[in-house]
């Protein structure tokens, strides 16, 4: 039953089982151990970006592709639920429906762009995709009367999913039932559904083929698959799967705007999750995002510390400065490129075997 | 050795293949002329198109590295921008140390002072190529996803190690004395950075066309882009050329970078990859590989970007990405395809 659910993929290591472990059950319960509005937003963004990054690691792990322009599926994601909520008011039809039209228009972009560059050398198609993701970017920026420019746009949610809305007066556990919860919850088994059936799409035929194009193109061409066909399709279902987390952040925040949803610094972050964590493997993407949002929300305090510490110290101090934290992951990231390219997850997986 | 030199056998090109290689070349003067169109009013063309060759050329100074280092060791280098901004930076330092030289109004003293900060940031942004090359690209030469993701980390720490040297503000300078203010050519006002960026721009193609095609570093560079093992098995060590090529392009960025940095006289740690967009598209729409191409595209590109910027500001950058959809459809390489083989 349960390998059935994993789609017969299993962690295939002890200490990573344990870890994932550790993970799904801290995100199940986050609400109760580790209260604290603070920890909920940190559990709540792990889980979107487990699914941002798996949906990523789709499209790099298993087809060899790269893109920079996944933040841009992400960012049509949110802005198709923002929109919708915000032009015809908090109802669950609006939530469904702008999140529907934010997928179809992922998918329609991703198949243009995939019949349009795929053809071309991973290279050529990388640099294409920096350039239209930035345009877009900018664009979504200018339309200002459509999506509120660089400032976003605010809008209501169903009633039902706002700290407002109290479903039971008690307190379980020391913690209020409130709408807030329920808005948790929905965005924890939304993104533990769709991680399942990204497990379910690698584990398939199509994941596996997709693996044998991306190791060798030439060869699975001979074979006779259509190569062509199933990147572009590879594309297509991470952009779907991104656009989806994207609706799913949108409904978290009450809030869409370029920086949260397009803008280049959130690529790098899902880049250096994906390596980090271990690509070609989903598990990498759940450790991967883990450990870099945890990085991001609490290991700046402890460089905080490490800087006060070494304040005597002139460069060094700046260094370990709490905002330096992201050269010491671009140096950890550049590290694991070349020293394990698997990351994290192939690293526990080879050390059992 | 005998002194009888051989003659080749020149063969006549086809005037297909002679329209393939000139055609291109039309393509920068038929967009000034669809300008001054839409335009309508010449003297606000006139500024308008020395505005775009203007930044087409600090596009290109770029650029230019970027592309030669791809024909030559099919290593495509995401963390150019990262020398840009250096470069940037180092020529902002000592522009500021040098700030009597720059406010003085001795047009020499001015210039003096611009050019120990290019030669400043070039020397750093050199060596910067030569330590990039040899512990980041050199481990993962010939793997094109890996080169992708180190070089993008290559970017975000030399990022952080800017925020680092030289904190997480924006610079201002003004530009020397000598280099404010504008010419008025009838109604039309031109500033003069943008001719010396124009002079300069001009003065660096011509001199790295001189070399790539009469020098015997650019014959090898040219063998190596054609066929490098061959190069190789010659007796020639082709590390040490991509070495060389390498710190060239980094320094180049260099250049780049103080010259776009007096352009908008501000700077931030993020101009690199800002600006590696167009960069991208300028590199693309040539040809992976191509100074030429990449000289012509970066006058396009220089050109419309400021043409629509005039005309309808919105769409900017949108124009830019259209026009290279354009070539591609028209030419899917580029407009000079130089990577066949690989």
């Amino acid at each position: 039953m349960l390998t059935r659910l994993l789609s017969g993929d299993t962690p295939r290591s002890g200490l990573l089982t344990a870890l994932l472990l550790i993970v799904l059950i801290s995100l199940a319960f986050a609400p109760f151990l580790f209260p604290g509005i603070r920890s909920l937003e940190t559990a709540a963004r792990i889980c979107i970006f487990i699914v941002l990054v798996a949906s990523y690691d789709l499209l790099l792990g298993y087809a060899g592709i790269v893109s920079f322009a996944h933040t841009m599926f992400f960012g049509i994601g949110a802005y198709g639920t923002a929109l919708a909520l915000s032009t015809t008011g908090p109802g669950y039809g609006a939530l469904i429906w702008g999140t529907a039209a934010g997928a179809v228009v992922a998918a329609v972009f991703a198949l243009a762009i995939g019949l349009f560059s795929l053809r071309v050398k991973a290279i050529f198609f990388a640099m294409v995709m920096l350039a239209v993701a930035s345009a877009f970017a900018v664009f979504v920026s200018q339309m200002s009367w459509l999506t509120g420019g660089e400032d976003g746009l605010n809008y209501k949610i169903p009633r039902e999913l706002t700290p407002a809305f109290k479903l039971i007066d008690e307190k379980i556990l020391g913690v209020r039932v409130n709408g807030k919860l329920l808005a948790y919850y929905l965005v924890f088994f939304v993104s533990a559904i769709l991680f399942l059936v990204m497990l379910r799409i690698v584990n398939s035929p199509f994941g596996r083929t997709l693996k044998a194009v991306r190791d060798n193109a030439f060869r699975a061409e001979a074979i006779g698959y259509r190569v062509v066909w199933y990147r572009t399709t590879a594309t297509i279902l991470s952009a779907v799967m991104a656009a989806l987390a994207g609706s799913l952040l949108a409904i978290w925040l009450r809030y869409t705007g370029p920086a949260t949803t397009l803008s280049m610094e959130i690529m790098i972050d899902i880049l250096l999750m994906v390596v980090i964590g271990g690509m070609g493997t989903l598990y990498g993407a759940v450790l991967g995002a883990t450990l870099f949002i945890l990085a991001q929300t609490y290991l700046q305090t402890l460089m905080g510390v490490a800087a006060d510490a070494t304040s005597a110290v002139p460069l060094f101090s700046t260094l370990v400065a709490p905002e330096r934290w992201l050269l010491w992951l671009g140096v950890l990231f550049i590290l694991s490129v070349y020293f394990f390219p698997s990351g994290i997850v192939g690293r526990l997986r080879a050390g059992r075997a | 050795m005998s002194n009888t030199a051989v003659k080749p056998r020149i063969e006549k090109i086809p005037l297909k293949e002679k329209l393939f290689h000139k055609l291109p070349m039309f393509l920068v003067p038929v967009l000034a002329l669809a300008g001054l169109a839409a335009i309508g009013n010449p003297s606000s063309w006139l500024t308008l198109t020395v505005a775009g060759l203007a930044m087409g050329m600090m596009i290109f100074i770029m650029a230019s590295g970027l592309t030669v280092v791809f024909g030559l060791m099919d290593v495509i280098n995401f963390g150019h921008g990262a020398f840009v901004a250096v470069g940037a930076f180092v020529g902002f330092t000592v522009l500021a140390w040098l700030a009597g030289w720059t406010a003085s109004p001795s047009v020499m003293l001015n210039l003096a002072a611009v050019l120990i900060a290019i030669l400043a940031a070039m020397l750093i942004t050199g060596l910067l190529g030569l330590a990039f090359e040899r512990v980041i690209v050199m481990p993962v030469y010939g793997e094109h996803l890996k080169q992708i993701l180190v070089t993008m980390g290559g970017l975000i720490v030399a990022q952080q190690m800017i925020y680092v040297v030289w904190g997480p503000d924006e610079l201002h300078i003004s530009r020397p004395q000598a280099l404010q203010g504008s010419f008025v050519i009838g109604e039309a006002a031109i500033e003069k950075y943008r001719l010396v960026a124009v002079a300069i721009g001009l003065a660096l193609f011509l001199a790295m066309r001189h070399i790539l095609k009469k020098t015997r570093i650019g014959l090898l560079v040219r063998a190596g882009v054609e066929n490098g093992e061959m190069v190789e098995a010659l007796g020639y060590r082709i590390r040490r050329l991509f070495l060389i090529v390498f710190m060239t392009g980094s320094a180049l960025a260099g250049l780049g970078g103080v010259m776009w940095g007096l352009y908008q006289e501000t700077i931030t740690a993020h101009m690199g990859s800002e600006i590696m967009v167009l960069v991208f598209i300028v590199v693309i729409i040539g040809g992976l590989g191509s100074v030429e191409g990449c000289f012509i595209g970066a006058m396009l590109v220089g050109l419309l970007a400021n043409y629509t910027a005039f005309l309808a500001p919105k769409v900017a950058l949108i124009s830019t990405i259209a026009l290279m959809v354009v070539i591609l459809m028209w030419r899917p390489q580029g407009l000079y395809p130089v990577v066949k083989a690989k």
